[in-house]
């Protein structure tokens, strides 16, 4: 028989037991609709897990230190199979040369100091950070009390809610107030005669002039509070609680820990950096980036093995969800069974008129396979919308008690293209198999008993 | 006239039922030769044997032993799907209690066997068409059997067999669920179809007076075995 024939027999068969059909196919829906909510929530808590650590700017970024940086106590480790090459030193030329490279999409240094901060008679020590323009969709200001820097260059800085409170009672006024940084300034050393003799005497004829380190004040705009802390992560990155624009902070030239070393290597003309931070398009482009910074004789230090880590627990997760969904599509699927054999009793005859007019048990098979697969077909589609949108109830009663927690709402509840159409496809398969049974009882049917049979 | 050629032939042919411990021997050694353009009545009384012997005929059974040959193949050591393809091609059955599907129209019905034959679309219609109005009911085409007089549905019951043009017609007690009149209708329909179309026909009756009036030969069957067989007219 034709697959269009067999098509509308099997529309016709289903049209004329519509209700109990269309509570087995409610069954597979219902299957379908526990296994999609299970498992959206799992790749919705998947998907914002990962969206908030990429955006947090940890997984798509490798943190380069020159290989003769001596490690601090706080410092990322240096990567165990790092080739011994020339050592080299952080400068511009370098910063430069990484940006050039491939998936690289930002390349920026860390500008990190403690200063003192100025606020009306208050006088506190503290670290600050020069944050890169990116960090503004890094998720860590989406709580933000005012804004983030208007401009790359602007003269603002956004303080950390515990270091806020320490300035003011209410941190939420310190907003539009000013503070005052107090910083050491690293510039060229004015050259007089004596000084280049001494230069000359301490390092030898030929070495450029000298640094000086000057105290400065900077007067700063607070644009905003936040209570997250944007540089938290890798090693001793974290801990800052004031931030500026990053080119705010470079422009400040504020002395650096490695300034003396890059003096003393003949390096004091140009900037230099104790480590960069290279951002690249996504986190699979990570190692590539990695290698090629290793093979120009630098440090380097992601975390990708985190990722893998964390993408394993996530799979194990989905897998237990899945499982638990794929009970009720069992159950579901046992209707099927007990459907098709009820349809094999009740239509024996008809079953043996179809053999007698000449219908091989192939196409009563395929006939009751059809009709199988035709509920797993729409037990799927209803059963994907309606777990579609026991997904989308459940992100909207986690809004309401974020919301009520004074929190961002979240989308918890996630229904990619390819578990739509997986869940529909199992639904399908799931029936099939479940038609197996019943389709080839039929088919065996002996047609002069099938006919005798009232 | 019948033309002279073993169209049709059972050769010893038995068929056997257990019960348990008992063997029920349905028919009992039948041979059977039968002529392209026939119209055979097998007679006998209930539990002769008559139905199973056509049912083997019609391949929907299979002898326990002995050869059943149509246009030399032997019925008995077909594959599965060669008999349905036997059943389908060179068959039509007509039944006693029509055996039309209730949910379908009549015209669905009759186009039941050329769904199965894989006949084109396009020429469905027509062959319907024709088939119903064969047996007179081509105005009742969109009616569903419950609509239908038994005679009525009978006669939708043969347009089926006939639509798909078998070369052989086997009725099983086709006028068992019928009064007299309409029984009378549908013999002497087939008689028609058999004048015209050349067709071997086979029918199963027990009423003899029936038999005799229509049928070109009698074969006669008592406790599954042949007892006579002749011809008629």
């Amino acid at each position: 028989m034709k697959t269009r024939d067999l098509s509308e027999l099997a529309a016709r068969n289903l049209r004329e037991a519509a209700l109990r059909n269309s509570l087995t196919t409610l069954g597979v829906a219902v299957g379908v609709a526990s296994l999609v909510a299970m498992l959206s929530l799992g790749v919705g808590l998947q998907t914002l897990a990962s969206q908030r650590l990429t955006r947090s700017g940890l997984f798509d970024a490798v943190f380069v230190t020159s290989q003769r940086n001596f490690r601090g106590p706080r410092q990322p480790p240096p990567a165990a199979s790092t080739p011994k090459q020339n050592s080299r030193i952080l400068d511009e030329d370098v910063r430069q040369q990484l940006s050039k490279l491939s998936n690289v999409t930002e390349v920026y240094p860390q500008i990190r100091f403690v200063t003192d901060v100025r606020y009306g008679d208050k006088s506190e020590s503290t670290a600050v950070l020069g944050l890169p323009d990116s960090s503004r969709s890094s998720g860590a200001f989406d709580g933000i009390t005012g804004a983030f820097f208007s401009s790359p260059t602007a003269d603002e800085a956004i303080l950390q809610i515990e270091f806020a409170k320490v300035l003011a009672d209410q941190p939420a006024s310190l907003v539009g107030k000013d503070i005052i940084l107090r910083y050491a300034e690293r510039a060229p050393l004015a050259k007089d005669a004596s000084d280049e003799d001494l230069l000359d005497s301490m390092m030898g004829s030929g070495k450029p002039g000298g640094i000086s380190i000057v105290p400065r004040e900077k007067k700063l705009r607070i644009v905003g509070v936040i209570e997250s802390d944007p540089s938290a992560g890798i090693g001793g990155f974290g801990g800052a609680r004031v931030y500026l624009p990053l080119k705010t902070a470079e422009q400040l030239h504020v002395a650096q820990p490695d300034d003396m070393q890059a003096f003393l290597s003949g390096n004091s003309g140009k900037p230099t950096y104790m480590a960069l931070t290279v951002r690249v398009h996504s986190p699979k482009d990570v190692p590539q980036v990695e290698a090629a910074i290793k093979q120009l004789g630098f440090a380097t230090f992601s975390l990708l093995d985190a990722t893998k880590g964390l993408r394993l627990v996530f799979t194990v997760f989905d897998l237990f969800l899945g499982l638990f969904g794929s009970l009720a599509l069992t159950v579901a699927s046992l209707g099927i069974i007990n459907t098709l054999v009820m349809a094999i009793l009740e239509r024996r005859r008809e079953i043996g008129i179809l053999k007698a007019l000449g219908a091989t048990d192939r196409d009563v098979r395929s006939l009751f396979f059809a009709e199988a697969g035709a509920m797993g077909l729409f037990g799927g589609f209803f059963g994907v919308a309606l777990g579609w949108l026991i997904g989308q109830a459940l992100t909207w009663g986690t809004t309401i008690y974020l919301h009520q927690q004074n929190l961002p709402g979240v989308k918890i509840s996630y229904v990619p293209w390819w578990l739509a159409f997986g869940a529909i496809g199992f639904a399908i398969a799931v029936s099939l198999v479940a038609g197996l049974y019943p389709a080839s009882r039929a088919a065996r049917l002996n047609p002069v008993e099938a006919l005798r049979y009232e | 006239m019948p033309i002279a050629t073993n169209f049709l032939q059972a050769e010893c042919v038995s068929r056997e039922y257990r019960l348990g411990e008992t063997v029920i021997r349905a028919v009992d050694a039948v041979s059977l030769s039968i002529e392209k353009g026939e119209f055979v009545a097998l007679l006998g009384s209930s539990g002769s044997g008559k139905s199973t012997l056509l049912s083997m005929m019609a391949g929907l059974d299979r002898p326990t032993s002995g050869a059943i040959r149509v246009q030399e193949r032997n019925l008995a050591e077909l594959e599965a799907d060669d008999l349905a393809r036997y059943r389908r091609e060179t068959v039509g059955m007509v039944f006693q209690s029509f055996n039309l599907l209730p949910r379908m129209t009549l015209e669905e019905n009759v186009e039941l066997p050329l769904r199965l034959a894989e006949v084109d679309r396009k020429d469905r219609a027509s062959r319907v068409g024709e088939a119903l109005e064969r047996v007179g009911l081509g105005a009742r085409r969109r009616h569903r059997p419950s609509e239908l007089s038994g005679g009525e549905q009978q006669r939708g019951a043969l347009a089926r067999a006939l639509v798909n043009r078998p070369a052989i017609l086997f009725a099983d007690e086709p006028t068992g669920n019928l009064d007299s009149v309409n029984g009378e209708q549908i013999l002497l329909l087939l008689r028609q179809i058999q004048d015209s179309l050349g067709m071997t026909i086979i029918m199963v009756t027990h009423e003899r007076p029936l038999a005799e009036k229509f049928a070109n030969r009698i074969a006669l069957l008592s406790d599954g075995r042949l007892v006579s067989d002749g011809a008629r007219n």
